[in-house]
């Protein structure tokens, strides 16, 4: 992967959050919580700064990043598309349409589109099972989604108009 | 207090919510205003109504009426016929599908009628962010009644004797575990909730702390009392950000109102929580993973004993109980030990929350008193199967748990009946599967979870797991052999037997239990080289059949891959080394001439 300079004002940013958290190794998931919520990802180099703030080895902290699958090392696209696999959506079809939104944006699932406008991912279950199969884009929830529907939402997105034309 | 003449329930669980409930609560203000009632209708929004299948649920008090589907667009209807006018709007009420009449009191409903809710009590009632409407039913009572009237000894004595087991899956006795960690001297002692619903398709935990979150603050409150513990940590999973927000929010309303904090009710007890995150990682359920976690580790879990009781969170004696384990304990402490233990089986004393999805008609959440039936709870509370397909297999006990079948439908749900049939209780997800749904494809469904929330520190789990799926993944794939279903089974066991922690060892049993309730459709996979279900592509054949076909072009021109041949009306051919089996032609075709083998 290649390293990234990160800014100054985004050292001092992690850093601030570190303290925060008064610095404490036990912190560390908390610390990575709100790191991601400012960045949106966790890259090796922001990982180098909170193992020095924390004082904590790298090695720990990338332990810790890579178990849990809510911390990302990837940049997510700008409309996050997660598919629910939880049991629920998986028996009322959301492999095909996890299928459909693969095909339809030529990406795998945990990559992001050449023009960083998607990202692909599976969660499980968002407990929303009354709508399954379920699909959030960003913090919108679509509920009874079909491989049909794939095309507009995307276009929804693409075209700039979030038209309410499918929320369950 | 402003005495309203009417309150309008909307439920603001995650469900409800998705489908736009804060909008319909927006207009629904707007209509009361334009017609001047502001001081005789409240809007409330409330916790999960359970019927998430008839989502958004608009109710009406004191009429009960009950209203389902509800868009941003019916707010005025309601406001202008059914609150001035005073007459229902029977286009948006619930219709009974056997009378196929209007249901207008959700009391008469049957997906209510067979249901007991005590940890649900107040999911749907109160607004989970007004301490005040808890307080009215009786929040909080229950922890006065113990710190003024009742030794930390007499009140364990009460959890033990209404045989209240712990509703997170293990189902080990709750008092019980309450004695032991207060008899384990120590300066410093936790309670924990385990929130960290992870099994997919179980939701009750997060719906009693978006509905009732002050109710398992004021369990915990009670369990710090019995054990000795001043502090209390919530880990929840990131997963659930409205769940976090309101038990936030009614962590503030109990400390403003000396419920949390120092000195509570002015008896010297000294109580606060705090909340702790997970971050997506099925294993820590586990309570010693869980422990990890919360201490900035990777959650793996560790060698029991030491227990958490004795040696947990930071090496102190930690208890850790589940939401809706938790959510039981006010109404016992308040209506006693013997009412509670009226409830239920020989042991398995109380009610249990079970998560409905799937193939089923009424999708949701509901309570049931132990020892009722599955099928009661599928046909009577859930409404049978979609779409009047045939009823295949429910699976209990997420991940963990079995699928059973159409045998076990009479017997009644308790944790030892389930393990006596091969599944388990687990959180109470209860997925409904029907005759389209192939077993195999299930088994491989839930190893594919496994393995990606193994936490890879031991080998039977990290390895052995590994070694099932592939194993399923080539009879899926239809290149499985006879021998594989022993080979599946004994590795099954090899992992049960060695694995180090629940996950490890209960996660064969969906293969088990599909290979002892299904082998006819294994041996259909490997033998007859079919996959009756229809599901598993590579076992699936599409043919024309040239009688049938009158050269339409239809499929021909629909084909994704140019798999189709064939001139205008004469018969079309499908090359099936170029086939993907996508089913397009047989979805197209108007003539029945393409046919699925």
């Amino acid at each position: 992967m290649p390293k990234i300079k990160l800014a100054e004002h985004t050292i001092e940013l992690i850093k601030t959050i570190c303290a925060e958290f008064g610095n404490k190794e036990s912190e560390l998931i908390n610390v990575l919580h709100k790191v991601q919520g400012e960045l949106g990802y966790l890259p090796a180099e922001v990982q180098e700064v909170i193992a020095k703030e924390l004082k904590a080895s790298v090695a720990k902290v990338y332990g810790v990043v890579t178990f849990y699958s809510f911390f990302t090392m990837i940049p997510q696209g700008e409309h996050p598309i997660s598919i629910c696999m939880g049991t629920a959506c998986y028996v009322r079809g959301a492999e095909q349409v996890l299928s459909e939104f693969k095909r339809q944006l030529k990406v795998e699932v945990g990559e992001s589109t050449e023009d960083g406008m998607f990202s692909i991912n599976c969660l499980r279950c968002v407990g929303a099972c009354g709508l399954a199969p379920v699909v959030t884009v960003g913090e919108k929830v679509y509920g009874r989604v079909a491989p049909t529907d794939v095309k507009k939402i995307i276009a929804e997105y693409r075209d700039g108009c979030t038209s309410d034309s499918k929320t369950a | 207090m402003t005495d309203y003449k009417m309150h309008l329930l909307i439920c603001g669980g995650t469900g409800c919510k998705a489908s736009e409930s804060d909008e319909i609560k927006n207009r629904l203000n707007q209509f009361i205003e334009k017609h001047g009632l502001e001081d005789d209708v409240q809007v409330v929004m409330t916790g999960c109504f359970g019927f998430c299948e008839k989502g958004p649920i608009v109710k009406v008090l004191p009429d009960n009426t009950f209203y389902v589907q509800v868009k941003p667009s019916d707010a005025e209807e309601i406001i202008k016929e059914h609150v001035v006018k005073g007459r229902p709007v029977p286009r948006l009420l619930y219709t009974d599908p056997k009378s196929e009449k209007h249901v207008s009191d959700s009391k008469g409903m049957d997906f209510y009628k067979k249901q007991i809710r005590v940890a649900l009590r107040n999911c749907g009632f109160i607004n989970p962010e007004n301490i005040d409407e808890c307080i009215a039913r009786d929040g909080y009572q229950a922890l006065g009644k113990c710190l003024t009237e009742m030794t930390p000894e007499e009140a364990i004595k009460e959890v033990k004797d209404s045989g209240l087991r712990g509703r997170g899956g293990g189902g080990f006795p709750t008092g019980l575990k309450w004695e032991i960690t207060r008899n384990v001297e120590n300066d410093q002692k936790y309670v924990v909730c385990n929130a960290d619903e992870g099994d997919p398709g179980a939701f009750m935990d997060r719906s009693i702390l978006e509905g009732d979150p002050h109710s398992v603050i004021e369990a915990m409150a009670i369990c710090g009392y019995c054990i000795g513990a001043d502090t209390g940590l919530v880990y929840i999973r990131a997963e659930y950000p409205l769940a976090i927000q309101r038990l936030k929010v009614a962590i503030r309303q109990a400390e403003e109102y000396g419920l949390l904090g120092e000195d509570i009710l002015g008896t010297g007890f000294n109580f606060r929580i705090e909340l702790r995150y997970g971050a997506g990682a099925f294993v820590c359920g586990e309570e010693t993973a869980l422990i990890h976690s919360m201490e900035g580790l990777r959650g793996e879990p560790t060698f029991k004993p030491p227990f958490p009781s004795v040696s947990g969170y930071m090496g102190k004696p930690t208890n850790v109980n589940n939401v809706e384990t938790l959510a039981n304990i006010p109404v016992i402490i308040n209506k006693g030990a013997a009412w509670f233990s009226s409830i239920g089986t020989e042991k398995s004393k109380g009610t249990k929350v079970f998560a409905l999805a799937g193939k089923i008609n009424n999708v949701g959440l509901i309570e049931v008193p132990m020892g009722t039936t599955l099928r009661e709870v599928i046909y009577d509370i859930g409404g049978g199967i979609k779409d009047g397909k045939e009823f295949k297999a429910v699976q209990t006990g997420g991940p963990s748990g079995g699928c059973l079948t159409k045998e076990h439908l009479d017997i009644p749900i308790d944790y030892d009946n389930l393990l006596a049939v091969g599944s388990m209780m687990g959180s109470g997800g209860m997925i409904v599967m029907d005759e389209d749904d192939c077993m195999v494809s299930i088994a491989k469904f839930y190893l594919d979870f496994t393995l990606e929330e193994s936490c890879g520190k031991c080998t039977p789990c990290r390895v052995g797991n590994k070694r099932l799926y592939e194993i399923l993944d080539k009879i899926t794939q239809g290149k499985g052999e006879a021998e594989d279903i022993e080979r599946l089974k004994e590795l099954s066991f090899v992992i049960k037997d060695t694995a180090l922690c629940g996950l490890g060892q209960t996660s064969p049993n969906p293969v088990l239990s599909t290979i002892s309730n299904f082998e006819n459709e294994y041996l259909a996979h490997v033998v007859d080289g079919k996959c009756p279900a229809g599901q598993c592509k590579s076992l699936l054949r599409y043919d024309i059949l040239e009688e049938m076909c009158t050269g339409c072009t239809l499929c021909f021109r629909n084909c994704p891959v140019g798999a189709i041949t064939g001139e205008r009306r004469q018969p079309h051919y499908i090359d099936q080394s170029l086939c993907i089996k996508c089913g397009v032609c047989y979805e197209k075709c108007k003539f029945n001439a393409v046919i699925l083998t």
